[in-house]
């Protein structure tokens, strides 16, 4: 081993090949083995439409910190082969920086690794593999990346038991060879990007991707029944929930589309049930009539999107913020919903457990607006603490039989209790007609005012706390975003403090309805608010324009996926604005 | 000493609320309202147990009507709405009253899976093979020369088969009756609500209104000269060659109703924690 740079904070390492050749497990592995070694960091996938095959990067950064975004640049680069490696030209950008090991008789690099400056090290990764007993590239990848960046292999055994549990221990002990191997072959290499030391044990960490997260997060609250169509990048969500809703009581139902997983959702939690289904663009413009029905019959359910480009089929393995206008505006009529994003990965459980106990206590449906980068990163985090909310579902238990039950009686705060079927004299019918506050339809005015006021009162009215977002820092330099580019918008701010400019940074968690008193207060004495959001359009400014004065100027940071936005980028737009 | 018969514990009226239908005079959908409250009567279900589930049009009305829970929805997706009603609350009796273009057209996809699904669920058709609530257009059940402003000439395409399809598609329960016969369709009404799994009912119900000429229907139906299969292919060949109006129970099927994995013992969702500790 060798090093003359600094130790570094963070360090993004990419892992190609082609299909088989196990790049990715070899990520998962270099993951596994930091997170054991106290190092926080994640691993993402980046895959063509083949579904086996084709080539395939495993994209891993690895800090002293919780990190929740991309880097600028990569400083590894390790090919097992070239082949079609020009596709990720884009995704992987090199600087003089950069370390390229390579394989001379894999092909020969792109023009993009070889115009990048970066050092290229040649590496005979098959030739060394079939020399050793059950030697295979990818390990011997894995051992190299460690070597590289200073992780010590002493943990591979278990990560190694761990990822490829069941295929034997002869398996997991050539493994172990193979990746000493890896590691010895980086000690002549000198002056490569080292990991700082990590820092002292917080606490339980955990590795676990923000679909989990979501699921986790989702029967922490409460859900008990879920419904499931499968589409990509959700699909994670609802095979996770799939066993984990059986082992605590619960049901998952898989249904023949999107149109009758929301209403299965509905009809569970009509029944009393927490109800969940979780789906993607395509899959939620589907849902949308019902939704609206969610929101006039007032039946709580919680709409899980995992976003993708868009719109249509648009890019299903990339993500996106391009579903913000139709989850807050979608529905036809007037349909006050309430919209969350979580902000992080691990951020993904408590937004989800806040986003059921919304949807319970306002009695309508609740929309989570995850992304692909979030739904498929599997991070190292912190474990997120269980926070319960107390207050429940109003429910009708028991109901004066002299009396007619108003299921949607009008009245302080807009929320009427339920009545659950079983219920002895609670009978009504759920409708999403204009009604009576008894239930009965009616296309009188004024029933359809009141109730309309009723949908719109209670979520306005709801006190969401502190929840509604995260603001960090101080200075007349506003950074404005929402879910999951809060993390790359958080870094730049920090990078932005280390240049000597004074940042605030406001992430929002809830988008609608928009909390404009407090987002007005966290505004106040700005002289610049940066919009930054992962769109063609601007979707979020626009939305935020709608509601809120600005006090200074704006500007917006907006573009579509699939390339993620960087904190570097963000930070050197702050720095433009500036001077 | 006279032996008096134990008064019934319920009456048909018990199940019907006092919301006035928008139905036109002569629609055969009151008299499936009015067959269905003798049957939940006859069966002395508490009316709070059960939930009629609807979609859009006029036979998706009625949930109000009754004096049970009910779900009025959107368009074409009681079945699910229903079933995951169902699955949460198995020991409610769950009821889905549709048409023949909520039920065939729009929720056509829905239907096909409800009866491979085989929830314990009874879906009542009413089919009057017209789209009555916007003023008369061609169902799926509609004969291909029915002349109409939106299909002038008719549409041509051959009519929708309800009954063969829910075979094909594993439906438990499978029956056809008119509505004009109170009684026989609540005997009908009675025995798929009993019946385990997923049950459909289609009832011949005219709209006097858009198709004056199903007023003919009492004149052709007839009961079901056999009794009902426990052979699907059977069921079938009978249905696809009888004159469209035989009534009565047709097919009932063994298949164990819709189960969800469930656990023994449900755990704490601490549990699921532990597989993300590193």
């Amino acid at each position: 081993m060798s090093a003359a740079r600094p130790p570094s904070e963070s360090l993004s390492v990419a892992l190609l090949g082609s299909g088989g050749a196990g790049v990715l497990t070899a990520g998962a592995l270099v993951t596994e083995i930091a997170a054991r070694s106290g190092w926080y960091g994640f691993i993402t996938r980046s895959v063509g439409p083949q579904i086996r095959g084709g080539e395939a990067a495993a994209l891993v950064r690895l800090a002293t910190r919780p990190v929740g975004c991309m880097d600028g640049a990569f400083d590894l680069l390790l090919a097992i082969d070239w082949n079609n490696a020009d596709r990720f030209a884009a995704e992987i950008p090199l600087t003089p920086e950069s370390i390229v090991v390579g394989d001379p008789k894999s092909g020969t690099p792109p023009d993009y690794v070889t115009q990048s400056g970066a050092r290229f090290v040649e590496i005979p990764l098959a030739e060394i593999a079939k020399g050793l007993d059950g030697g295979r590239a990818n390990m011997l990848a894995v051992g190299i990346v460690l070597g590289l960046a200073g992780i010590p292999g002493d943990r591979g055994a278990e990560a190694i038991r761990k990822q490829l549990s069941g295929k034997g221990e002869d398996i997991v002990t050539a493994g172990v060879a193979t990746l000493e191997a890896g590691i010895a072959q980086t000690e002549a290499i000198a002056d490569t990007p080292q990991l700082a030391a990590p820092p002292a044990s917080s606490g339980e960490r955990w590795l676990i991707t923000g679909n989990e997260a979501t699921g986790l997060g989702a029967v922490r609250g409460g859900i008990r029944f879920a419904a499931a169509y499968p589409i990509t990048p959700a699909t994670e969500v609802l095979e996770w929930l799939a066993p984990a809703l059986t082992t605590v009581g619960g049901t998952l139902v898989q249904a023949e589309d999107e149109l009758a997983s929301i209403n299965m959702a509905i009809g569970a939690s009509f029944g009393g049930k927490p109800a969940l289904t979780a789906t993607s663009g395509p899959g939620l413009a589907l849902m949308i009539e019902a939704l609206g029905l969610a929101t006039a019959a007032e039946v709580p359910i919680v709409v899980v999107d995992v976003m993708r480009g868009g719109p249509s089929t648009g890019i299903p393995t990339k993500s996106e913020q391009s579903d913000l206008n139709i989850a807050i505006y979608g529905c036809h009529g007037d349909a006050p919903h309430v919209v969350v994003a979580p902000l992080s990965v691990a951020d993904c459980v408590f937004t989800t457990q806040w986003a059921v106990h919304l949807a319970e206590m306002l009695q309508g449906p609740v929309l989570v607006l995850s992304d692909q980068f979030l739904g498929q990163t599997k991070a190292i985090i912190d474990r997120p603490a269980d926070l319960s909310f107390m207050t429940r579902r109003s429910v009708a238990a028991e109901i004066d039989a002299a009396k007619p039950y108003h299921r949607y009686a009008t009245g302080e705060g807009g929320i009427s209790a339920m009545a659950l079927p079983g219920t002895p004299d609670g009978q009504y019918t759920a409708d999403g007609l204009t009604h009576t506050p008894r239930g009965t339809p009616s296309s009188r005015g004024e029933d359809h005012v009141a109730q309309l006021d009723k949908r719109r009162d209670k979520i306005e009215s709801h006190d969401y706390g502190a929840h509604w977002a995260e603001i960090d820092g101080d200075g007349d330099t506003v950074i404005l975003c929402w879910g999951s580019l809060s993390s790359a918008c958080l870094e730049a701010a920090a990078k932005l403090r280390a240049e000597g400019v004074a940042v605030r940074t406001i992430a929002l968690r809830l988008l609608a309805p928009l909390n404009t008193a407090r987002l007005g207060e966290a505004l106040a004495g700005a002289r610049r608010v940066l919009i930054v959001e992962q769109t063609h359009s601007g979707q979020f400014r626009r939305h935020l324009q709608g509601h809120v004065a600005f006090p200074g100027e704006v500007d917006v940071l907006a573009r579509p996926g699939p390339l993620p936005i960087t904190p570097g980028e963000i930070a050197d737009y702050v720095q433009k604005w500036r001077s | 000493m006279s032996v008096t018969a134990e008064a019934p514990k319920r009456k048909a009226s018990d199940y019907i609320s006092d919301v006035k239908p928008v139905w036109c005079p002569g629609c055969g959908d009151y008299h499936v309202l009015l067959s269905l409250s003798r049957a939940l009567a006859q069966m002395e279900l508490e009316p709070e147990n059960i939930a009629v589930v609807s979609g859009i049009g006029c036979s998706s009305r009625i949930p109000a009507y009754t004096n049970c829970y009910g779900f009025h929805g959107v368009h074409g997706r009681a079945l699910p709405l229903a079933a995951g009603l169902k699955v949460a609350r198995p020991e409610l009796t769950v009821l889905v009253m549709s048409g023949d273009g909520d039920g065939f057209s729009i929720g056509g996809n829905h239907f096909l899976h409800a009866c491979r699904r085989n929830v314990d669920l009874t879906y009542v058709v009413m089919d009057n093979r017209v789209y009555g609530l916007t003023k008369g257009q061609p169902s799926p059940t509609t004969e291909p020369d029915w002349d109409s402003a939106l299909s002038p000439g008719g549409t041509g395409l051959r009519p929708f088969h309800p009954l063969v399809i829910a075979l094909a598609s594993g439906a438990n329960f499978v029956a056809r009756c008119f509505s004009g016969d109170v009684n026989g369709t609540a005997r009908v009404l009675i025995e798929a609500i009993r019946h385990p799994g997923f049950s459909f009912v289609e009832i011949l119900s005219p709209c006097v209104t858009f198709r004056p000429d199903e007023k003919q229907w009492k004149t052709l139906v007839h009961p079901a000269p056999v009794d009902p299969t426990d052979d699907p292919a059977r069921a079938a060949r009978r249905i696809m060659t009888d004159d469209g109006f035989n009534t009565g129970i047709l097919y009932r099927g063994n298949r164990s109703p819709y189960r969800a994995p469930a656990a023994s013992e449900p755990q704490d969702p601490g549990v699921l924690e532990r597989k993300f500790v590193i």
